[in-house]
């Protein structure tokens, strides 16, 4: 299998006459957890919701440019498809508060319509679940509703939503910045055992984050992609004077 | 600041309170006199007979009003057939699209149908339905209320799915769910306690509507089960019995009004039952 999963080349993004995403050209490896950083208004998160496509749903957004996965265009395929490979976890925990925890796990195919045995759902929640450290916590209380966790278990039921699906790829939209610190670690913990079995890029406004979790960190500022790095290289020794700035805190 | 200003001043605020107190008051005293008044009235009229026969011509004594009840079961039933499918996705369209054209102009107008007198309704109904039809039927009636129910479920659809937070649809979208299933799967299911009470209300406001059917449902001193063909209703029959000069016609006007109260008070309650058991805690 070839090594890079998701291309962008000459990729644009913009909010009606508000150019946030500048020209930026990425390869991102597969099985890797990649980090992408930079102060707020930098369209980092725009770049991200450019990949699943989540980004057209807002009124007055526009992208060009040419963005892979796998080779195949992913502005070519029907975004059901595109979303359904890749998947996302948001900012706040937003497990649907009107299913259940074994519910919210299945969402992906209960509320798509796809029909499964229930030997197959049981298998998919209970591992899904176990991906993310929740099934311990969760599973004498599967039928209760998903919005009693607490917030830090919110998050990774999120993330099992996500996994349940099978996606190739996993975007985090600043996934940590709602929780605490100890809910925080669990989560940082999971990249790395995600790692082997997905691709993982992940937003964040915090740069000891996107050391501690990340193989590569992506700067991004004003819209450009500034540096894309190795992380221990970002971080030690980086060849943009704005990532050298960025990183020892003299602008954020 | 000396004392005798602040003691000017507590003494203005309790008055202030004193006086919000006894207009809250005074707002329930309407209420409780109707109901006591036509309960007072009405009550000693129904019994089982009242509520499973039909009226008995002048000269007779006793009858009931079930051609009454059924008809107005049956006309709201087809009203909100129509009324709220039609409501409930156009509350969609505006609460996803809220700054389009046509939502300004859907909004605009449903405000102003809102504000539509009943009986111009009724008159519109005749035109359109009645007339090309060739006959008063218990159809063109519900139509006429249906046109009445549309923008209560329209504007509550709108506005409790408005106070939805977005990240909830982010999250169905992020599944890959198509639109349609974003809205029937998530959307509304979350929201559907506010849906609901929309719906109620609308259909206990149309409950007490007489005049948009004078002209459509017409009223009939019979059971019918037809509703292409006239159909009494519990208002129709208050407003034919009430006025008529005989004194057991009068009685069955205030056995159906206690009845029809009923059923409006008990769509309240039931509505607020609904509210709070189906709310979804988000």
């Amino acid at each position: 299998m070839e090594s890079t999963i998701i291309k962008s080349r000459n990729f644009n993004a913009s909010f009606g006459s508000n150019h946030v995403v500048k020209n930026v050209n990425i390869d991102i490896p597969r099985n890797h957890v990649i980090a992408v950083m930079g102060p707020s208004g930098c369209g980092k998160t725009t770049y991200l919701r450019c990949i699943n496509r989540m980004h057209e749903l807002i009124p007055g957004a526009t992208s060009e440019g040419e963005m892979t996965i796998n080779n195949e265009n992913i502005y070519d395929m029907h975004p059901i498809f595109v979303r359904q490979k890749i998947g996302m976890v948001f900012q706040r925990p937003n497990p649907f508060p009107n299913l259940s925890i074994y519910d919210n796990v299945i969402a992906g195919y209960k509320l798509n319509g796809i029909k499964l045995p229930k030997a197959e759902r049981d298998r998919i929640v209970e591992h899904s679940l176990t991906r993310v450290a929740l099934w311990k916590e969760v599973k004498d209380s599967l039928n209760k509703k998903g919005s009693f966790l607490s917030g830090g278990q919110q998050q990774r039921l999120c993330i099992a939503r996500a996994v349940a699906m099978e996606p190739e790829v996993l975007l985090f939209d600043e996934p940590t910045s709602a929780l605490d610190p100890i809910s925080t670690s669990t989560v940082e913990e999971l990249f790395h055992e995600l790692k082997a079995n997905y691709t993982l890029i992940i937003v964040t406004h915090n740069m000891q984050q996107a050391a501690r979790v990340s193989d590569k960190t992506a700067f991004f500022y004003l819209g450009e992609l500034v540096e894309y790095d190795e992380t221990k290289i970002m971080f030690t020794n980086p060849k943009d004077n704005r990532t050298q700035n960025y990183i020892t805190g003299r602008f954020s | 600041m000396d004392g005798k200003n602040i003691k000017y001043r507590i003494g203005k605020s309790y008055v202030a309170q004193i006086v919000t107190t006894i207009f809250a008051f005074a707002c329930v005293i309407p209420l409780l006199f109707i109901l006591g008044f036509i309960i007072k009235a009405g009550i000693t009229k129904i019994n089982w007979h009242f509520l499973v026969s039909i009226p008995k011509p002048v000269g007779e004594s006793g009858g009931g009003i079930v051609n009454a009840l059924v008809g107005s079961i049956l006309i709201i039933f087809c009203a909100s057939l129509i009324a709220i499918p039609i409501g409930i996705l156009a509350g969609i369209y505006l609460s996803e699209n809220g700054k389009t054209r046509l939502a300004y102009w859907c909004r605009l107008c449903v405000d102003i149908l809102q504000g539509v007198p009943s009986i111009v309704i009724g008159i519109i109904a005749y035109f359109w339905l009645v007339k090309p039809l060739g006959g008063f039927s218990a159809l063109s009636g519900s139509v006429a209320l249906a046109i009445m129910m549309l923008p209560i479920v329209i504007r509550s659809t709108e506005e409790t799915l408005k106070l939805l937070p977005s990240s909830l649809q982010e999250a169905a979208f992020a599944l890959g769910m198509p639109f349609h299933r974003v809205m029937f799967k998530v959307v509304v299911p979350v929201g559907i306690s506010g849906i609901l009470s929309g719906v109620m209300l609308a259909i206990a406001r149309i409950t007490g509507e007489t005049a948009p059917l004078l002209f459509t449902a017409f009223g009939n001193p019979y059971l019918s089960f037809n509703i292409t063909k006239p159909m009494q209703s519990l208002p129709h029959l208050i407003y034919d019995y009430a006025t008529s000069p005989y004194d057991d016609w009068k009685n069955l006007a205030w056995g159906a009004s206690v009845i029809l109260l009923l059923w409006v008070l008990l769509l309240n309650i039931f509505t607020k039952l609904i509210t709070r058991k189906w709310k979804v805690q988000l």
